[in-house]
């Protein structure tokens, strides 16, 4: 209820903090199917966490606990020091594919979070149309998304899961059934867009570059639980590519992935 | 080469082709009346005899002096009220009993076992049952046609919620919607075409059962005059009978149909069109073409005339 009274000024979005996320001494999966075990993690307010491993490592259990989906089997997951208590709008999910509603246009779709939160018609309107043109996709604003590429209906789900202003977005894979070069597209354009919202991020993928050219620190799953917690330096410079720390980096991944 | 030479004669062929599947339609129908008329003029009797059976020629002036009566009408309207009456209330009862015992394990619990129990008994046989508890003929009639297609409805209701993509409801979900936010934009807009193949089923099932209780229990309607004709001995009268339902039933599903696919226009459709042509010819747009030259024509000869 605060949170969508919190949303409505526009101007006060920016100023937003991101929110703080915290798993503590966690055991998370389905019940009497426990995935994940004995997980301590902290996302810090506003940064950009990518979490990397093998597939069927609960890499979307552990985003599906953040986002209040999952409530954890034991231990807590707290935002910014309270429980979660089930999902809520300013924990924003976007799902690898097919996740928008096909009976909706790529205008109806961005548009619902902001139903949902009780922006008024016009207005509605007007952010979704903003939205979808700051992810170039304007002029397809009234198409179905069966309609359009498998990339472009990913940057109407961005574009849905950003019009809330959300204080954390929580990403399972967003880019992981897109061609490379797509999906380079994607990574800048997520980047671009993510700045001045001052949203956390979480960004789960297989991609150990995509991970690491995303993230501020990225985590690593493996074998039933949280193996590491690194922080990446220079993210989000494509420069970075050939800095020796990063290289170090990219191998202890690769290397600590394959184990 | 071919290729070249292909497109003017595969271009115009829209409308007359169009035009040709209706005037087969057209062509089978009125043989079967042809046949009909041929066997019984000719008092054919070889095992299957049409020697008792009305010409078609007889049904025609049969149904044209009931046209003219005020019976006929007051059957047509009074069979059309009792369908529709039940129809609709099993539409809204069967989705919101589908889409319960789908959502809800408590109403699967109590609500289950009772379905499946009377699901298969015919809703015709539940004729002393409608007789015992409704005051009047009317609302026994409206309520048996009501449980025929509530079933149907209620089925397939309960299947296509069961069948949807969980994500859309996660989406929903962590949107901030609640319940009704998600019954509203998820659960009813994502059941929609399974839903439509309940109703079309069940406008099926309700004619039989409108008919079948008119005949048992009516006064008027289209079964109580069909049969009523046919204790009288006016085997015309009986035809006229069964073509009227059979038109009426064939006009109330093609209308079902028809808000089916208007409602899920959404649904990603195959371009395939069986026996047909790709669907390149529809933006081709060669109407105007075509329609071109028949309209001179029809010009020249009216001034022949």
């Amino acid at each position: 209820m605060t949170s969508s009274s919190e949303v409505r000024p526009a101007q006060r979005g920016r100023e937003r903090a991101g929110a703080g996320l915290a798993l503590r001494g966690a055991t998370l999966g389905r019940p009497g199917v426990p995935v994940l075990e004995g997980v301590d993690l902290e996302v810090v307010s506003g940064e950009i966490l990518s979490v990397v491993g093998p597939s069927g490592c609960g890499k979307s259990t552990l985003l599906r606990t953040l986002a209040g989906l999952l409530p954890p089997l034991v231990g807590t997951a707290t935002q910014d020091g309270s429980p979660l208590t089930g999902p809520a709008a300013d924990r924003a999910l976007v799902f690898q594919e097919d996740a928008l509603l096909p009976w909706r246009t790529l205008r109806a779709n961005v548009e619902l979070p902001l139903a949902i939160s009780g922006v008024p018609r016009n207005e509605r309107r007007a952010q979704a149309a903003s939205w979808l043109d700051r992810v170039g996709l304007a002029g397809l604003a009234r198409q179905l998304p069966h309609r359009v590429s498998g990339g472009q209906r990913q940057r109407a789900q961005l574009a849905r899961a950003l019009a809330a202003r959300p204080r954390a977005v929580l990403m399972d894979e967003p880019f992981g059934a897109l061609d490379a070069q797509t999906r380079a597209g994607m990574q800048d354009l997520l980047v671009e867009v993510l700045r001045g919202t001052g949203a956390t991020v979480v960004f789960v993928t297989h991609d150990v570059d995509e991970a690491l050219f995303l993230g501020d620190r990225v985590a690593l799953l493996g074998s039933g639980r949280l193996t590491a917690v690194r922080d990446i330096p220079r993210p989000r410079d494509r420069a970075a590519h050939d800095d020796p720390a990063h290289v170090a980096l990219r191998r202890d991944v690769l290397t600590s992935l394959s184990i | 080469m071919t290729e070249t030479a292909r497109p003017p004669a595969g271009n115009t062929p829209r409308y007359p082709r169009q035009a040709r599947r209706y005037a087969l339609r057209l062509v089978s129908l009125a043989a079967t009346l042809g046949l009909w008329q041929l066997l019984t003029s000719l008092n054919v009797d070889l095992w299957l005899r049409f020697s008792q059976f009305p010409t078609v020629a007889d049904v025609a002036r049969a149904f044209a002096d009931r046209l003219s009566g005020p019976d006929y009408w007051t059957d047509l309207t009074d069979s059309l009220t009792r369908i529709l009456t039940g129809f609709l209330l099993a539409a809204v009862l069967g989705v919101a009993t589908g889409v319960l015992v789908a959502r809800s394990r408590l109403a699967e619990d109590l609500l289950g076992p009772l379905l499946e129990v009377v699901r298969p008994i015919p809703a015709i046989a539940l004729v002393p049952v409608a007789i015992l508890l409704f005051p009047s003929n009317e609302q026994g009639i409206v309520f048996i046609t009501c449980t025929a297609a509530f079933f149907p409805v209620l089925v397939s209701t309960r299947h296509a919620v069961r069948a949807l993509t969980p994500v859309w409801e996660e989406a929903v979900l962590t949107m901030g919607g609640g319940r009704w936010r998600i019954l509203g934009s998820v659960v009813l807009p994502g059941a929609l075409p399974g839903i439509f193949g309940g109703l079309s089923v069940g406008i099926g099932v309700s004619w039989i059962c409108v008919i079948s209780a008119e005949m048992i229990s009516g006064q008027y309607g289209v079964g109580y005059r069909t049969w009523q004709d046919y204790t009288v001995v006016d085997y015309p009268g009986v035809f006229v009978g069964m073509v009227t339902i059979g038109i009426l039933g064939w006009l109330t599903s093609t209308a079902v149909e028809l808000l089916g696919r208007r409602l899920t226009r959404w649904l990603p459709r195959t371009s395939y069109v069986p026996g047909g042509r790709a669907p390149r010819a529809r933006e081709a747009r060669p109407a105007s073409v075509t329609a071109r030259p028949e309209a001179k024509q029809e010009v020249a000869h009216d001034q022949l005339v």
